[in-house]
């Protein structure tokens, strides 16, 4: 089911990182939404460090700031104080453009409502990151066939999202991430409309990425059971950290039949 | 980028065919609107202009009277046939000068009679309003000097009187006017309306003397016809022809003038000058419309905006930048836009064409006007998408991302 991913074929990839290389840094990092009497500190001066290859799931009851982490971490918000350092560059004094070709670089996104485009089929939603990134239209063809073909949707391009199971659109919204070859993958809540057969085919298809491409997945979930994929926990509280271990017991590599559905 | 962009834009617009559609109908009018007024207008210009031409061309009509119309010739002594004779020797550039009398007369002929008026005159009369015989011959000189009973009719007359085919008939037969019965020497080439609608070939033709002898009883000639040869100066040949025609009708420094040039050119440019004026104004009408149109196109284009904000979302998260989202919805706009001028331009082609059919008036294709319009509704592209556009550039990934 996994097309190699190694060999990129993209002009516009970045480097692949050494699995270890510190990547992530957040120092006191602080968001606070309005102000005066309606101030809310969303995030109240968190600490965190995340290596290249690494699988983290963030954890935490609603309101506890870790929606207003992953979006800081996925650049598309910048802390209200403090310090992010990522890959070295320090992203709380990047510009609003400057994080957007940060993102197109570095990162993908996996999100709860899939958002796909309607209307489109499969293989131009996953062609849609590296049509920003200036890739000729061959190689766009060429490397959403085989992000399609790695999430196990290979004779599925010309479907429209209409035409595709929840699962399904989950994957091409993963084959979409990954089609840029990113060194972050951000999941957010990924498994959120999927029932539990579903789920775990997308897990599995997360942690494939993980551990056989080196890509670093961080994933935002509520349920024990996706989090139980993770080699680490983040658990968030009230703004806080309140724990950051490794996962004493990563769910082993279910057997290969469970991947196919 | 750019045409990668320009791809996204027409992917978006045919994904909404029926929506893409209505949005430009709006430009789709207006676009065409103009173009049909501009057109037709310039038709019924050039219309005007060719039917002022059939009067004679560099044409000069003096008539007595101090101004033109009713009551205008009150008092004034009319001209003589030798004021003609005296304009074509002693005036440069005179090509010819033609007296001409008129009545109203009823002819009768073949057993049949039709009202019509007789014009008296002479062969000059041919040059000066450019007069063409359709069959049969001019006067010769002795039948002018003499006054001899011939005639040459108008086919309106030709045709009530002796029937038949165009230009066929009627020669060497008898027509009566008034006491008196002339022969049919020639039958005029047909002229059709004059640009004020009366019919120039319900006439009949005969030498002055005759028509002064036998019909008027008197000497007198209301007007003069005076050609101009190709080149001349008109605003010179006119000064001295007033001169002239003063010192013969003896009028002293302090009189006015007794009577009054008309300058076919003259009646041309102001004829023409009222079509414009009228084109122009129609055409401004239909360039509100436009104006509508792009506000339609503004509308929608919001509309598609807030309905694709998950989508806009989306496209800045992945890394679109602020430009890119801004170039896509710009684009779009102006696509539409552009679109709607072209299907306008091909809409305004047909319809000026068979509208022009129906009024009378020639085709004429204007390039400027069909480019300017095309540019112009590319512009209201531009000018009304760039606000819903810049409104999706700003968008706050988030915020769009969790747009439901």
């Amino acid at each position: 089911m996994n097309a190699p991913l190694s060999g990129s074929m993209l002009a516009s990839a970045a480097p692949p990182l050494a699995v270890g290389t510190p990547l992530i840094r957040l120092r006191a990092v602080a968001k606070v939404y309005g102000s005066g009497a309606a101030e809310l500190m969303a995030l109240k001066g968190i600490d965190l460090d995340i290596s290249a290859g690494e699988f983290v799931a963030i954890m935490g009851p609603s309101g506890s700031g870790k929606s207003t982490a992953m979006n800081i971490l996925g650049c598309l918000d910048t802390p209200s104080s403090g310090q992010y350092l990522f890959h070295g560059a320090h992203v709380e004094a990047l510009s609003r453009d400057q994080r957007a070709r940060l993102r197109r670089r570095y990162l993908g996104f996996v999100f709860q409502g899939f958002n796909l485009l309607a209307r489109t089929s499969a293989q131009e939603n996953v062609e849609l990151p590296l049509l920003y990134r200036g890739e000729t239209a061959l190689v766009r063809h060429a490397a959403a066939a085989r992000a399609l073909q790695s999430v196990g949707l290979g004779g599925w391009e010309q479907h429209t999202p209409a035409e595709l199971s929840g699962g399904q659109q989950q994957r091409v919204a993963i084959a979409r991430a990954i089609v840029s070859e990113p060194a972050v993958l951000l999941a957010d809540e990924p498994t959120g409309n999927l029932d539990t057969q579903r789920s775990q085919e997308i897990m599995e298809l997360l942690r494939g990425l993980n551990e056989q491409h080196g890509i670093t997945v961080l994933m935002v979930t509520h349920e024990p059971d996706m989090a139980a994929y993770a080699r680490r926990l983040v658990r968030f509280v009230d703004g806080h950290i309140a724990s950051d271990a490794a996962n004493p017991h990563p769910l082993e590599a279910a057997p290969a039949a469970a991947e196919n559905p | 980028m750019l045409l990668n962009t320009l791809f996204l834009a027409l992917r978006s617009i045919r994904r909404n065919l029926l929506r893409s559609f209505l949005t430009i109908l709006g430009i789709v009018i207006g676009v065409s609107a103009v173009i049909t007024m501009v057109t037709l207008g310039n038709g019924a210009t050039q219309a005007v202009q060719t039917q002022i031409a059939s009067l004679g061309s560099n044409l000069l009509m003096v008539r007595v009277g101090q101004r033109q119309g009713p009551g205008g010739a009150a008092g004034a002594p009319q001209f003589k046939e030798a004021d003609a004779a005296a304009i074509q020797a002693q005036i440069g550039g005179v090509a010819a000068a033609a007296p001409e009398g008129r009545a109203a007369v009823t002819v009768v002929g073949n057993g049949r009679n039709w009202a019509t008026n007789v014009t008296g005159s002479s062969n000059a009369w041919f040059v000066t309003g450019n007069w063409k015989l359709a069959s049969g011959r001019l006067f010769e000189d002795d039948e002018q000097r003499a006054g001899a009973a011939v005639c040459i009719i108008g086919e309106t007359v030709r045709r009530e009187i002796f029937g038949g085919a165009l230009g066929l008939g009627g020669l060497g037969e008898s027509l009566r006017i008034k006491q008196f019965s002339c022969t049919v020497i020639g039958v005029l080439a047909s002229k059709g309306q004059a640009a004020m609608g009366n019919d120039q070939d319900d006439t009949v033709l005969v030498p002055l003397r005759t028509l002064q002898r036998r019909v008027t009883g008197s000497l007198k000639v209301g007007t003069l016809l005076i050609s101009m040869e190709d080149g001349s100066d008109n605003t010179r040949l006119k000064a001295s022809l007033r001169q002239l025609l003063r010192e013969r009708r003896k009028l002293a420094d302090a009189d006015d003038d007794n009577f009054n040039i008309l300058d076919t050119q003259q009646l041309a440019d102001t004829l023409s000058g009222t079509t414009q004026v009228m084109t122009t104004l129609l055409g401004a009408v239909a360039a509100v419309s436009l104006l509508v149109g792009g506000i339609g196109i503004m509308n929608i284009m919001l509309v598609s905006v807030t309905e694709r904000t998950r989508e806009i979302g989306l496209r800045l998260a992945i890394g679109a930048l602020e430009r890119e989202v801004l170039l896509q919805f710009l684009i779009e706009s102006v696509v539409l836009a552009a679109l709607g001028g072209v299907i306008g331009i091909v809409i305004a082609t047909a319809a000026s064409y068979a509208l022009a059919g129906v009024m009378g008036v020639p085709y004429l294709f204007d390039p400027a006007i069909n480019l300017l319009s095309f540019v112009f509704s590319a512009g209201i592209g531009v000018l009304f998408g760039y606000f819903p556009a810049r409104r999706a550039a700003q968008m706050d990934p988030i915020e769009a991302l969790r747009h439901e």
